[in-house]
């Protein structure tokens, strides 16, 4: 890692207003489980079903997909990566950095959200917080380095973030069991599964598998958004 | 060659345009037809036709699948699998995302490059071009959301479906995914209209549409089932474009509801209606007034 890659990083992506937006984002997600637990009162079904359809499958993935991207796909866009790369720092150097950037980022505004709304809606019983926390943290490392190989690889890459995050994940995942043994989704909540103590979470993938697939893919985004980031041709504007 | 004008070394024989001036309605009309073809990456390059085409045809491919259905099974159950005005919700992240990517494209280069001013010194009024580009993304919008309308339409007549009732059921439909085009563009433009860049645009977008639908569609969930509240989380559905738009057509055009929980009674059922058109006007207004004063520098 490179502390002046990380530096600009963090300043580029939580810079100005940017930090108050995405924490805006945070806070709802909060005011919402506290809204619930005066409505509601403490029920750890709602709880699970809460964070489950509201944080793990809609607020990490789109934290995951904005500073994914973010990190680097508008200094791609408008050509200032020339600089960067133009340094003697190892391109795989580069993502290192961006990514412990965008992970942080995401970890810090996604998952520590989602353990405190735990906390606050169900407090420490049954690991209910714990397992939703630590499916929250491993999803927001997978999905920057998901998001951060695919802006190296294409200018779109929200667009084909967001086709695989509400298309493949969502849509198709509703309907075709079989999509969802390949989502970062399910593999997170069978750590959830694992971890919590009463039978609230239901994943599709066996807790062995998932964890298999996550190591692959967070190591193997990362090695080839370096490997494509050596070769990173900067197309002209459409 | 006939006659050399002669004396002259600086005639390099640039010409005045004489040709009639078209005015301000002709000139929102070619940037209409222009954004709305560029909408589909019409007029633009390979590479930007990719996306929306490939929306359109994922929008395009259930509609084609339930039209087999039909044909395949209408002897047993008489009707079409899927109605067509829960069509527009069962796909809103295809609709999402075309706004995404498209809302932000219609916009964020006239900004980037400072076109804007370009254009506003010509006889072109800033409301023209609001109109100009809201009439056609809204219009790409529902062109997006027609084309699987037709096809379960034109596969429900060669199934033998009762025509008429299907085509009144088209019709209220259309009408429903026509609000849908109007409220969402309004609210992808207005995003889009405040960042140059794209990348901030699709993603404040999609923050917007999909965050709140997923968070309203949860807590709707949670307060009718399990707090048994059913008029709150009616109330609730106020709270997002998706679940505003489908009380409008569930409570005017007595459309299948898709939300969890549909508008509430009577008073509800005016509500979202009043809301629906506060939020088009809304948008409206506030393009106007972001166009107003564009930085130059």
């Amino acid at each position: 890692m490179n502390g002046t890659v990380v530096r600009l990083t963090y300043r580029a992506l939580l810079g100005g207003r940017r930090a108050w937006l995405l924490l805006l984002m945070s806070v709802v997600l909060l005011a919402m489980a506290v809204l619930l637990r005066l409505t509601v009162g403490v029920d750890h079904q709602v709880t699970a079903d809460f964070l489950g359809a509201v944080s793990v499958a809609a607020l990490v993935p789109l934290f995951g997909l904005i500073v994914g991207t973010g990190v680097i796909g508008p200094e791609i866009d408008d050509g200032s990566i020339v600089y960067l790369l133009s340094k003697p720092i190892s391109r795989p150097r580069i993502i290192l950095s961006k990514l412990a950037v965008a992970a942080t980022g995401t970890v810090l505004f996604a998952a520590v959200p989602t353990f405190v709304a735990g906390l606050v809606m169900s407090g420490t019983a049954d690991r209910i917080a714990l397992g939703f926390g630590v499916a929250a943290l491993v999803a927001s490392v997978a999905y920057s380095a998901i998001f951060l190989l695919l802006s190296v690889v294409t200018r779109h890459a929200v667009v084909y973030g967001l086709a695989y995050a509400l298309i493949w994940e969502g849509l198709l995942g509703s309907f075709v069991p079989g999509a969802r043994t390949l989502s970062v989704q399910q593999w997170s909540l069978s750590l959830t599964e694992a971890i919590t103590t009463r039978d609230l979470v239901s994943s599709d993938v066996r807790l062995a598998v998932a964890g298999v697939l996550l190591a692959v893919v967070i190591v193997g985004a990362t090695w080839y958004a370096g490997q494509r980031l050596r070769v990173l041709s900067l197309a002209g504007e459409e | 060659m006939t006659e050399q004008p002669s004396g002259v070394i600086h005639d390099i024989g640039y010409r005045k345009y004489d040709g009639p001036r078209l005015g301000r309605a002709r000139v929102t009309r070619a940037l209409y037809a222009h954004s709305l073809r560029g909408a589909y990456g019409l007029g633009r390059s390979a590479r930007a036709k990719v996306l929306p085409m490939l929306l359109l045809g994922v929008m395009a491919l259930p509609a084609f699948i339930i039209a087999v259905i039909t044909n395949v099974t209408s002897d047993i159950t008489g009707g079409l699998p899927l109605p067509y005005s829960r069509y527009v919700m069962v796909t809103m992240p295809i609709l999402a995302i075309f706004l995404a990517a498209q809302a932000p494209a219609s916009l964020s280069r006239d900004l980037r490059f400072k076109t804007v001013p370009l254009y506003f010194s010509r006889p072109m009024e800033r409301s023209d071009y609001v109109l100009a580009k809201y009439g056609a993304l809204a219009t790409a919008v529902f062109l997006l959301l027609t084309l699987p309308l037709l096809i379960m339409y034109v596969g429900a007549l060669l199934a033998e479906l009762p025509a008429g009732e299907q085509t009144g059921d088209l019709l209220l439909a259309l009408l429903g995914a026509a609000v849908f085009a109007v409220v969402f563009a309004g609210i992808g433009l207005v995003i889009a209209s405040l960042t140059p860049r794209r990348g901030f645009g699709v993603a404040a977008i999609i923050t917007v549409l999909a965050l709140s639908f997923a968070a309203v569609s949860a807590l709707q969930g949670i307060i009718r089932y399990e707090v048994g509240d059913a008029d709150l989380a009616g109330w609730l559905g106020l709270l997002s474009p998706a679940t505003l738009v489908d009380g409008f057509q569930t409570w005017v055009l007595d459309a299948s509801s898709s939300s969890v929980a549909p508008p509430p009674g009577a008073a509800g059922g005016v509500v979202y209606v009043l809301v629906t058109f506060a939020v088009i006007g809304a948008c409206w207004a506030l393009l106007n007034l972001r166009y107003r004063k564009v930085a130059v520098s």
